[in-house]
């Protein structure tokens, strides 16, 4: 198990890296949320991860108010974008 | 090999499967020219991705209580992926950040 935590580890870490690159980079706010929301499930998956190897049930609460938080931002920012584009009160 | 070894042996290919999925959607999410190819890479490995390591976590636990939150976020990220997916391209749509000549069929109106 201790392997699999290891490769596990290196690919989530990389997966977060990677989406703060285009979180960075931009260039408009819609990339962004994308790569926030890959952000989110990398830190769901690290987390869920982590209790398998550690063989415990403390930080599955953490998962599913994670996965609640992520939808929301995504669905806000997403119907902000919209309605900016229409002119619309923002 | 007794039951159990072949359990957590299970568990760890999805676990590592999962996280490789992960990885995908990143490097997907940077390659990718656009919103809505980026949307394509990103949706896709991620929720299947996370659903391995579900998985690979259910089988690794014991008690049914957290088997049972275990099995709410995976039917809660089936339930939200889509919808989330969709507000976000439509907004794309709305803000004229699709290349429409690039499509083969244009519905996005």
């Amino acid at each position: 198990m201790t392997v699999v935590a290891i490769i596990c580890a290196v690919l989530l870490g990389l997966t977060g890296l990677l989406c703060l690159v285009r979180i960075v980079r931009g260039p408009t706010m819609l990339d962004r949320t994308v790569a926030a929301d890959v952000f989110t499930a990398a830190c769901v998956g690290a987390i869920g991860v982590e209790a398998a190897v550690g063989r415990h049930g403390t930080t599955l609460p953490i998962l599913v108010a994670l996965a609640l938080v992520a939808f929301l931002g995504s669905v806000s920012i997403a119907r902000y974008a919209a309605s900016q584009a229409a002119g619309g009160p923002t | 090999m007794s039951w159990g070894e072949f359990v957590d042996v299970v568990a760890g290919i999805l676990l590592v499967l999962g996280a490789g999925f992960a990885f995908v959607a990143a490097v997907g999410v940077v390659r990718f020219p656009d919103v809505l190819t980026r949307m394509h890479a990103a949706t896709k490995p991620q929720t299947f991705g996370l659903l391995l390591i579900l998985a690979g976590l259910a089988l690794r636990i014991d008690s049914l209580s957290d088997l049972t939150l275990v099995a709410v976020v995976a039917l809660f990220q089936l339930m939200t992926a889509p919808v989330s997916a969709h507000m976000v391209a439509r907004a794309t749509f709305r803000t004229g950040q699709v290349d429409r000549e690039a499509l083969v069929v244009d519905e996005g109106d």
